[in-house]
Order: structure tokens, then C-alpha cells, then sequence
């Protein structure tokens, strides 16, 4: 179905820094780990391509830090293979891997001065005294800790902390950096700055980011592809907005962004236009794009509150007609339940004639925009017919 | 701030978690106190007693200091002492550390017989242990006699060494419950090996643990009686050994300046631990 969806749109452009370098630089082959008898991965097929910000999201237990560990080399996959450049990677210790990895935790030595922990990996590299001071005070510069080179952790925030934990991993110039949750364990103001700063810094060295993350905000906003986790297997792999726009299952459309989801059956499926029955709706749902499966299947519709509009309704008026859909399609009667005004958008949730509600968000584009709509006021909801996105399972 | 706009009560009736204000509490704490140090420091007092008997003060006086320091067995026996606790300690931190760190990191089968068989010299009663010790050396593996010094002493280190090690080695692990197992792996992540990680990153965070060990250890081996009183031979007598046989005789003055000396070198050995310690814990603040 995203296929046929992709195609009646434009397809979403490569981000500049994702194109152009697509050699895999790290391939997962059918990866399972269980612990017990409980799998904590599930045969995990994936490629991340050299230059990418690759990001795996999922909810919390999915299995995100094991595939990752199990990349650094602290955990052996129970069945599969993981390649680094091409070469299996089964038998290299943690210590001879070409990745580092930035913890939860940081983990930055507590015994030792800023600069001796960012002078470690190399030091264990043999790396020469003065070439070492040489990257050391570069790394410092780049995750802008210039003049704190003497404290000891204690005497940082736990924001420098984490800076001290980056420059330790960068300036060994690994293949790959792994970074598990980096930003959860951050204040809200300090995750936006280091948000935008880890894409940059991205940008700067230009080594593949791959970063675990159970927050779908974080993960659209830094990653240039992300893998949705469930249950330990891989739900989706796509960008950004692909996921946002396109997801492939309920699940990836529930935990990516918000939704409002309603069941349906197909009732007619052609080259270029779809329209699914459901019972929440006394009007059919109208699509202007074909939906891969036979008549009456089972399928769900997707819509996101923002791609819903709102409009006044009185008694007995002809229900409001959507320009790309035929008379009293993707339209439904309903009435405001609640009002929540955020500022920038205000929410509301409408409920159906059959009592189902369902969520909406209207940007406040005037100073008097929300005041269009009181509380038990009579609406119709409508939508585009490009807008739902039909799932399969 | 401003005091003078709003004058305090002279007294606070006490909070509710104040229990060192209220009364009782106060008359334990003294009590405990009272019966804690007053027999420590009359003992200390009355090693500066001018008088044959330690029972009226007659004046101040430096002769049994003197005296102690001129009896050459007590100064033997003391330094017999101290070698037998320095050896203990090193031997205890090592034995100690190194148990730690095993039953911290491995699963092995009988591990948990094996942690219970550790803590067994700190529960049996040190009279059985005594006996023990005392059977072991005359029947199962005797130390040669007639060794020169300090080969002699070899059977009260081993003795007090096991006794010593398992203290070191619950010290140690409860300082390892707190370890950060993200370091270690942060620490090969860059590149260091097993054994390179072993003394860069854990070695260090044990570090107080190590030094609260040796501290008991040494304290520990230095005072012991009853095991020692079984183990030592007429050539390797301890201090607290050569006391007990010099009371046998008479309660002199004598014994409290040798006393008081003993005193004086635990607290500041333990002073200087601590401090240590305490300028560590600054240092790494884990
Ligand atoms: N060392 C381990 N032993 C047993 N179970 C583990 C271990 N590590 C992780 N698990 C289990 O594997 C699952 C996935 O864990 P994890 O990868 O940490 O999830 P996530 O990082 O996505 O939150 C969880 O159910 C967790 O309990
Ligand atoms: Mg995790």
C-alpha cells in the first residue's frame, strides 16, 4: 500500500546529507537475541548506509539497546550476523570493534580529569603524547568544552558530562557512533540545544550516528532514517516524514505522532481511487489513490488530527462537500466535547453520531481564531482525499 | 534576615525528627558515651599515676612509660605486633579484594555456598577459631620451629589473615554493589582489555573499600588475643598477649603506658585512613 501511496505522490526528498552515500556500512543479517527463551530481539534484517543519522525508536523493552549492544559487541546475537564494512564482526571483542558508543549513563570516569577521559581511548590505542594532546584539545573545541579540560566529572553538569562522553567516542573517529538515549536524561530546554547540536556535530565529522530512542519527537527531528521497533522486530524502516505521512501499520501510525484510527472495510479498490465503509461514519471514506487488497477486507483508517478540518454546521443544511471528494464523502457530522488552547494550536475533540471521538488541531493562524468554536457546538469534520492513510494491519 | 522585626522565642519547642533535643534520647546518648570512654580514659589517666597501685592518683609521673620503653620483651612483642598486622594487612586486602570482585562478577555453581563459607570466620566464635587454629598448626600443617625472625610469625599471619580477609571482602563488595557497570564497558568500548579495565576503572572505584579494609584488618590483627594466644609459641609473643601474662602477675602502671600506646596507634592509624579516605571520596565523589 505505501508503494501505490508513494507513487500519487511526490516521493518526500532526501535530505542533502542522506544523499549521495548509500554503501551499507553496517548490516544486521535475520539478528535474534534471546535471553532465557524470551527474544528480546526478533530476527532483525536492516542496513545503515555510511553518513547517516540513523535512528531506532521504539517503545520502552522493545529490544532497541540490546541491537545496539550487540553492535558494540557486549551482548552475541543468539542466531544472525552483524557486518561492519562488509566483514563479520562475530569475533572481534568490544575493544577491537570500530565503534564507540556514548551510554546512558554517560559514564564518564569518575576518577579522572576531563582530558585524561577523552585521552583514554586513545592512550589504549597507543597513540603518541603529543598527538593525543593535539586531538584532545581538538575534541574539547567540538563539543565546545574549551578551558574545562582540568575539572574532574563531579565538578560538571550533567550536560557537560554528556559533552565529555561525546568527545571521548569522537576522537577516537569511529566508523559508527552509538548513542543509547542521549537526550532522556536531560532537562526540556537543554534537549532542544543538544538536539540540534548533535545534527550538526553530525554534520561536522560526518561519521554514521546510529541512536536508540523511545521519544518519536526526538527521533523525527535529529534522525535521517529511523527504525520503528516492536516487540523486538522492526515495525518500519523509512524517513522521517514517511513514517509521519506513510506509516505501514497501526502500529508505527499510533506511536509515531497521534492519530485517530477507524476500522473499515474495503469496499472499492481501482487504479486510482479507493473507498473504505466504516462504522463510525455514516459517509463512506474516499480515496484518491488504489489500496492493495480484495473487496471487503478488514483495513484501518488512519488520520491525524491536523489533516482534519473543521467547519460550522447548522440543522437541516446539506452537509459540507470536500472539493476533492464526491458529494457527502470524507464528511461527518459531529459535536466539539472539549477544548484544549495550546497557543500555537488549539485541540478539540468532537464527538461522532455514533459516539466515538476524535481529535482535530487547529493552528490559531489570527489572534481570534479560537474563538470560531465554542464548547457543544455543532461541526463537520472533513478531510482531503489524500489525507487518510489506509493500513492493512 | 531581619531579626530585630521578628524577635525568635528563645526556645524552639523541637521539630519532630529533633530526637538528639528531647531528654531521653539525651540521657542514652550520655550513658552510652559514659560507659564507652570513661574506662578507656582512666586507663590512659592512671598510666601517668605516681603510685605502685592504679587506684588513687598520687601524681603525675613518666616512669612507666619509661619502664615499658626500656622492657625489651614488651618492645619485641610489639613489634612482633606490628609486623604480624602489616603482613595481615596486605595479605587480607589482597585475598579480600580479590574474593570481592569474584563473587561480584561471576556466577559460578556453589556460589552461594561458597559466599557463606567467607563470612564464616566472622561468625564463629573466635574461641573455636582459636582452637581451630591451634589443632591445625599441631597436627595438619605445623610451622617449623626455631625460623628466625619473621619467618616465625608465619603461622599467626596465616591465622589471622583468615580470620582478617573475609572483613576486607564484605567491605570491598559493598562498596562494588555501587559500581557502574556502564564503566567497565565504557572503558573496553575505547579499547582497554580485560585486565587494563580491571585496574583503570574498577581498582579505583574499590579504592575506599580498600583502604576501609586494611584499616580493619590491621586494626583487627593487632589486638586479637584469643586466636593468637593459641597460635603464638614461647618466641613469637603479641602484644596484647604479653599483656595478658604481664597482669598475670600484678596490675602495674606499666601495662596502662603500654596500653595507652596501643591506643594511640590505632586511633591514629584509623585518623590517617580516614582522612585518606575522606580526601578520596572528595577527589572521585562516585
Ligand atoms: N541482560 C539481560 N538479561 C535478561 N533480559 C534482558 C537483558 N537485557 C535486556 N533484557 C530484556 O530484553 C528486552 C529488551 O530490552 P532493551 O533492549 O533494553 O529494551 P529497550 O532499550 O528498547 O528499552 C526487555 O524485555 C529486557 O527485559
Ligand atoms: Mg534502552
Amino acid at each position: 500500500m505505501t508503494d501505490v501511496a508513494q507513487n500519487s505522490l511526490d516521493a518526500p526528498a532526501l535530505r542533502p546529507d542522506a544523499r549521495g552515500k548509500d554503501n551499507v556500512i553496517i548490516r544486521f543479517e535475520s539478528i535474534t537475541k534471546r535471553f532465557g527463551n524470551l527474544p528480546a530481539v526478533d530476527n532483525v534484517t536492516l542496513d545503515v548506509r555510511e553518513g547517516e543519522f540513523f535512528a531506532l525508536l521504539g517503545p520502552s523493552g522493545c529490544g532497541k539497546t540490546t541491537l545496539l549492544r550487540m553492535l558494540a559487541g557486549f551482548e552475541t546475537p543468539t542466531e544472525g550476523r552483524i557486518l561492519i564494512d562488509g566483514k563479520d564482526i562475530a569475533n572481534l571483542p568490544p575493544n577491537r570493534r570500530p565503534v564507540n558508543m556514548v551510554f546512558q549513563s554517560y559514564a564518564v570516569f569518575p576518577h579522572m580529569k576531563v582530558t585524561d577521559n577523552i585521552a583514554y581511548g586513545l592512550k589504549m590505542d597507543g597513540v603518541s603524547g603529543n598527538e593525543i594532546r593535539r586531538r584532545v584539545d581538538e575534541a574539547l573545541e567540538l563539543v565546545k568544552l574549551g578551558g574545562l579540560g582540568e575539572r574532574m566529572p563531579d565538578q560538571l553538569s550533567g550536560g557537560q558530562r554528556q559533552r565529555v562522553a561525546l568527545a571521548r567516542a569522537l576522537v577516537k573517529r569511529p566508523r559508527v557512533l552509538l548513542l543509547d538515549e542521549p537526550l532522556s536524561a536531560l532537562d526540556a530546554k537543554l534537549r532542544d540545544q543538544m538536539r540540534s547540536e548533535l545534527t550538526s556535530l553530525q554534520k561536522k565529522v560526518g561519521i554514521t550516528f546510529i541512536m536508540v530512542t523511545h521519544d518519536q519527537d526526538e527521533a523525527l527531528a535529529i534522525a535521517t532514517r529511523c527504525a520503528v521497533m516492536n516487540r523486538g522486530m522492526l515495525a518500519q524502516v523509512a524517513t522521517p516524514s514517511d513514517l509521519y505521512e506513510f506509516p505501514n501499520s497501526q502500529f508505527v501510525a499510533d506511536f509515531v505522532g497521534r492519530v485517530n484510527m477507524f476500522e473499515g472495510v474495503l469496499e472499492k479498490d481501482e487504479q486510482d481511487e479507493a473507498v473504505v465503509r466504516c462504522a463510525d461514519f455514516s459517509a463512506p471514506v474516499y480515496l484518491d489513490h488504489g489500496v492493495t487488497g480484495a473487496r471487503g477486507t478488514t483495513v484501518w483508517v488512519a488520520l491525524r488530527p491536523e489533516k482534519i478540518e473543521m467547519h460550522k454546521r447548522a440543522e437541516g443544511q446539506t452537509p459540507f462537500k470536500m472539493e476533492d471528494a464526491p458529494q457527502g464523502a470524507n464528511v461527518t457530522p459531529g459535536i466539539i466535547r472539549e477544548i484544549v488552547y495550546l497557543g500555537s494550536e488549539t485541540n478539540y475533540e468532537v464527538e461522532l453520531e455514533g459516539g466515538r471521538r476524535v481529535k482535530t488541531f487547529r493552528s490559531n493562524l489570527t489572534r481570534y481564531d479560537q474563538e470560531d468554536f465554542t464548547h457543544n457546538e455543532p461541526v463537520w469534520l472533513a478531510w482531503h482525499a489524500c489525507s487518510p492513510a489506509v493500513l492493512l494491519s | 534576615m531581619s531579626e530585630a522585626a521578628t524577635p525568635r522565642p528563645r526556645r524552639e519547642r523541637p521539630g519532630p525528627l529533633e530526637y538528639l533535643r528531647r531528654w531521653p534520647l539525651r540521657i542514652m546518648v550520655g550513658g552510652t558515651l559514659f560507659f564507652l570512654y570513661l574506662p578507656l580514659i582512666t586507663l590512659m589517666v592512671f598510666s601517668f599515676n605516681d603510685s605502685r597501685r592504679n587506684i588513687v592518683w598520687e601524681g603525675f609521673t613518666l616512669k612507666y612509660y619509661e619502664k615499658a620503653f626500656s622492657n625489651a620483651s614488651l618492645i619485641e612483642a610489639f613489634t612482633n605486633s606490628l609486623t604480624i598486622a602489616f603482613a595481615t594487612t596486605i595479605l587480607s586486602v589482597i585475598l579480600g579484594a580479590l574474593a570481592a570482585v569474584m563473587l561480584w562478577r561471576f556466577r559460578f555453581p556453589g556460589k552461594t555456598a561458597a559466599e557463606g563459607g567467607m563470612a564464616l570466620p566472622i561468625v564463629v566464635p573466635e574461641i573455636c577459631m582459636g582452637v581451630a587454629m591451634l589443632v591445625f598448626f599441631a597436627r595438619v600443617m605445623p610451622w617449623p620451629q626455631g625460623l628466625p625472625w619473621p619467618a616465625n610469625l608465619g603461622a599467626i599471619i596465616i591465622a589471622h589473615t583468615s580470620f582478617a580477609f573475609p572483613f576486607v571482602a564484605t567491605v570491598v563488595r559493598a562498596r562494588l554493589a555501587s559500581f557502574n557497570r556502564e564503566l567497565e564497558e565504557a572503558a573496553k568500548d575505547l579499547g582497554a582489555s580485560e585486565w587494563r579495565t580491571f585496574w583503570d576503572v574498577l581498582v579505583p572505584h574499590m579504592q575506599p573499600g580498600l583502604i576501609a579494609g586494611a584499616l580493619l584488618a590491621f586494626t583487627l590483627s593487632l589486638d586479637d588475643f584469643v586466636i593468637t594466644f593459641f597460635t603464638a609459641g614461647p618466641d613469637t609473643v603479641t602484644f596484647p598477649v604479653k599483656v595478658y601474662s604481664m597482669l598475670r602477675f600484678s596490675i602495674s602502671p606499666e601495662v596502662n603506658a603500654a596500653s595507652t600506646i596501643l591506643i594511640v596507634v590505632t586511633v591514629a592509624l584509623t585518623a590517617i585512613g580516614l582522612h585518606l579516605q575522606n580526601r578520596n571520596a572528595q577527589k572521585t565523589k562516585a
